[in-house]
């Protein structure tokens, strides 16, 4: 062990190549790539998942898919798009876009920061592996017991998930720590945290529940864990114990995770205004307080998850109440773009198309906030057409928004503008045929998650509608694919600031170098790059400053990464086979994580020069 | 280009390790509130015995709880002879702080064993299960820190610990003054309201 690391090479200065390279690469930027494809090629395995779904559905008594395999599909379709998609995608902008936005040349601890993206992908790897091993997960994205209990599900579907969705948790708690650290100590001179992007400022917020919420799910898993695998009692009735205490424990995660899960898009749709229209943010620390204020609140709301559970009227009304007040902070956000807007230069550029579709989740969500209304949608598509509304109207659009604005950073060359706008209007036209028929099935009481209806129902012609939209959807997303795939070659070439744009990340070159700035930017404003532009702030001198610090690659994280996933997924295999696998996985993890403290150029063996 | 971690720029002044170790326990935080939340909720709920005044008592554990809370004080005193720069005097507190928490561990071991005996398993009731998760989980809390302590201990042994490094030494003792804290209310609630009845 001892021997292997001092074979790493010292500090370099020419950019690696190579499958190695980015196995040990402990860049920011390299990782937010790696981020970013591995969350989109699952992303379209999720959207295969619903495709499958949609076309079960098409036709009244369909035989596409059995009723089990249909479980299946709408389990890992949730927990595929949740944890696997969404949340990753908005992680690889965390990655390529926060150090860049701050001034900084990489994230507070590079190497943590790979362990995370090496974490994520194992447990993405290990939850899908359940399809090979012929039990994936089909207990509903959220798998309340007692359904998920050993009694409610015997195989090790909801093993899977369970283990999974820790092993996800990890790289989830570790890159929050990794990105509070670096948001709150890594800004470059000058960059007081209220002349911080609105972006970044949502970023933190982020972290901030992600390092506060994930636990208590984890907690809420390792219990129904030990109920399946040693036979403790903790959402067992017969036992006295109270399934309840699974939703409360679940949706107390859970809801701060829409938070989550929409609060990246919302940052990115307040970078993408203000640049397109030629005004800044209208009112931005507004923004970011009602930023702040969702993260606070949104740890106050879960229960109207619950409002059928019978918690009683003075819980009824208090989370009623909380839900309403949410809206408040939101609204504020969505008039502070509209003020925004007004009166601007707008340029119609495809980024700028993106941010259009976010309010409509929003007011039915606000709909549900009354138990009475809510006792009547709850489980039926209804609430399916609201949550993709959130999801993928808000998180998934706000997030190409991102991708178009973005991608001349990342690449160096601008994507293609018609293909651009053409993959915007068919991703709508589709979005709002799949889903907004939803909204007249759900009122029409079609609950969620049935395999299938009869045709005296009434529900053919819309699913048939929806279903169509789906494929118009996924068709969409291939042209965004040769888009992004084309204009890698043949796309304008971008240069530092494509957009004109006001902030950090625009301030270097395209792609940036691996050090990110020749030489670290001072900060006068919230808006720095016009500052230098426009009103005469010092630009820094041609050159680059001296010892510049690039940390060495590594090969510790993958491997630590590997023991992590092995302890988690061996878990399952407890009871059975005995805890070989974990205690290897336990193993490698310690002697991992020896071999990462000890590695020469992070600050304990002896410094070479 | 030069490699020196201690040279690093932080806008709060807070180094890196520091701050992202706070953060760290403020999940922690959450995390355990969560099993005592979960421990108090489902307190007094068991439906068939054993019961918690028929199991443990109060006299052993008040004795390991001292210990541990002894090794707290012992780290404090480790953290400042690094910093002074004294390497024995460090290796012994390190040393001591490593022991009170093993005998904690001894102690949890006995009673665990102890509490078998006396019918209460994992599956028995709510009270079996809430209480093996917890104190359980607080135990490997303690098991991690005192493998944390002892590698300490072995680099202060081989003069890998001058006081340039104090903020390894004051990280761990975050980490193990932490796990003290979360004792002292793992001793209140699941002990010691017992006791008061």
């Amino acid at each position: 062990m001892a021997t292997a690391t001092h074979t790493l090479p010292q500090a370099h200065a020419a950019e690696p190549t190579g499958v190695w390279s980015w196995i040990t690469t402990v860049d920011h930027k390299r990782i937010g790539i790696l981020y970013g494809v591995s969350a989109f090629v699952l992303f379209m395995g999720g959207g295969i998942e619903a495709l499958i779904m949609r076309l079960q559905l098409a036709q009244p008594d369909g035989t596409v898919v059995s009723a089990q395999a249909f479980n299946a599909l709408f389990t890992m379709h949730g927990t595929t798009m949740i944890f696997m998609a969404i949340m990753p995608l908005g992680a690889a902008f965390f990655n390529y876009m926060v150090p860049l936005m701050i001034g900084a040349r990489d994230v507070a601890f590079p190497r943590l920061n790979a362990l995370s993206y090496w974490v994520f992908l194992f447990g993405a790897i290990f939850i899908n592996s359940s399809f090979l091993f012929g039990t994936p997960p089909d207990a509903g994205w959220f798998a309340y017991a007692p359904l998920s209990n050993r009694t409610g599900t015997a195989t090790h579907s909801v093993d899977f998930w369970i283990l999974g969705l820790q092993i996800l948790g990890v790289a989830s708690m570790m890159a929050g720590v990794n990105f509070i650290v670096t948001i709150l100590n890594m800004r470059a001179p000058g960059m007081t945290l209220m002349r911080m992007p609105v972006f970044v400022w949502m970023v933190l917020v982020v972290q901030f529940l992600v390092v506060l919420a994930f636990p208590i799910i984890t907690v809420g898993l390792v219990f129904l864990m030990f109920d399946r695998l040693f036979g403790t009692n903790f959402y067992i009735p017969e036992a006295g114990g109270d399934p309840l205490l699974y939703q409360h424990l679940f949706w107390l995660f859970g809801h701060p995770e829409v938070y989550i899960l929409i609060l990246p898009a919302m940052g990115i749709v307040s970078e993408v205004l203000p640049t397109f229209s030629r005004k800044p943010l209208f009112g931005a620390e507004f923004v970011i307080f009602s930023g702040i204020a969702i993260g606070f609140l949104g740890f106050g709301v879960w229960s109207h998850h619950m409002f059928t559970t019978g918690l009683g009227p003075v819980a009824d009304i208090s989370f009623s109440f909380t839900t309403m007040l949410i809206a408040v902070p939101t609204a504020v956000k969505i008039f502070n773009w509209i003020a925004t807007v007004w009166g601007g230069q707008l340029r119609f550029a495809t980024p700028m198309l993106f941010v259009f579709m976010f309010t409509i989740g929003g007011l039915s969500g606000f709909m549900h906030a009354v138990p009475a209304i809510d006792l009547q949608q709850q489980d039926t598509y209804f609430i399916v057409a609201h949550f993709h509304y959130v999801l993928f109207g808000g998180s998934i659009l706000g997030l190409f928004a991102g991708i178009y604005y973005w991608y001349p950073k990342f690449t160096g060359r601008l994507m293609d503008e018609r293909l651009g706008a053409f993959h915007f209007w068919a991703t709508l036209i589709g979005f709002n045929l799949t889903f907004f028929p939803m909204h007249f099935l759900g009122a029409d009481g079609m609950p969620r998650r049935i395999y299938t209806y009869h045709a005296w129902e009434g529900w053919s012609g819309w699913n048939m509608a929806a279903t169509v939209g789906a494929f118009i959807i996924a068709s969409s997303q291939l042209i965004f694919l040769y888009n992004y795939v084309t204009s890698r070659v043949r796309g304008k070439i971008a240069g530092n600031d494509p957009w004109d744009a006001a902030t950090l990340e625009w301030a270097t070159s395209s792609p940036p170098p691996e050090w990110d700035f020749d030489r670290i930017p001072q900060v006068t404003s919230s808006r720095p790059l016009f500052d230098m532009k426009y009103h005469g702030a010092p630009k820094p001198p041609p050159g680059r400053d001296d010892g510049i610090h690039i940390p060495p690659p590594s090969y510790w994280p993958i491997i630590v990464g590997l023991g992590i996933t092995l302890i988690f997924a061996g878990a399952m295999l407890v009871p059975t086979k005995g805890p070989w696998l974990s205690i290897t996985g336990f193993v490698i993890f310690v002697a991992g994580t020896f071999g990462w403290v000890f590695q020469p150029g992070y600050g304990y063996a002896p410094e070479e020069h | 280009m030069s490699v020196d971690a201690h040279a690093e720029y932080t806008a709060l002044g807070i180094p890196h390790r520091k701050l992202g170790f706070w953060t760290f326990l403020g999940s922690e935080c959450m995390f355990f509130g969560t099993l005592i939340g979960t421990y108090l909720s489902y307190r007094g709920k068991s439906l068939v015995g054993p019961y918690p005044h028929e199991t443990f008592s109060v006299q052993v554990t008040t004795i390991s709880t001292f210990t541990l809370l002894a090794s707290s004080f012992f780290m404090v005193m480790a953290l400042h002879y690094v910093r002074e720069g004294k390497r024995f005097a460090a290796g012994a507190w390190l040393l001591a702080t490593a022991t009170g928490g093993l005998i904690f561990l001894g102690f949890q071991s006995f009673e665990f064993t102890e509490f078998y005996h006396k019918g209460l398993s994992l599956s028995k009731n709510l009270y079996g299960t809430t209480f093996f998760v917890l104190t359980g989980f607080h135990g490997a809390h303690v098991s991690g820190g005192v493998l944390w302590l002892l590698s300490l201990f072995v680099m202060n042994a081989q003069g890998k610990l001058p006081k340039e490094k104090e903020m390894d030494v004051e990280i761990a003792g975050l980490y193990w003054h932490f796990v003290d804290i979360v004792w002292i209310i793992i001793f209140t609630v699941v002990y010691l309201v017992e006791f008061a009845q």
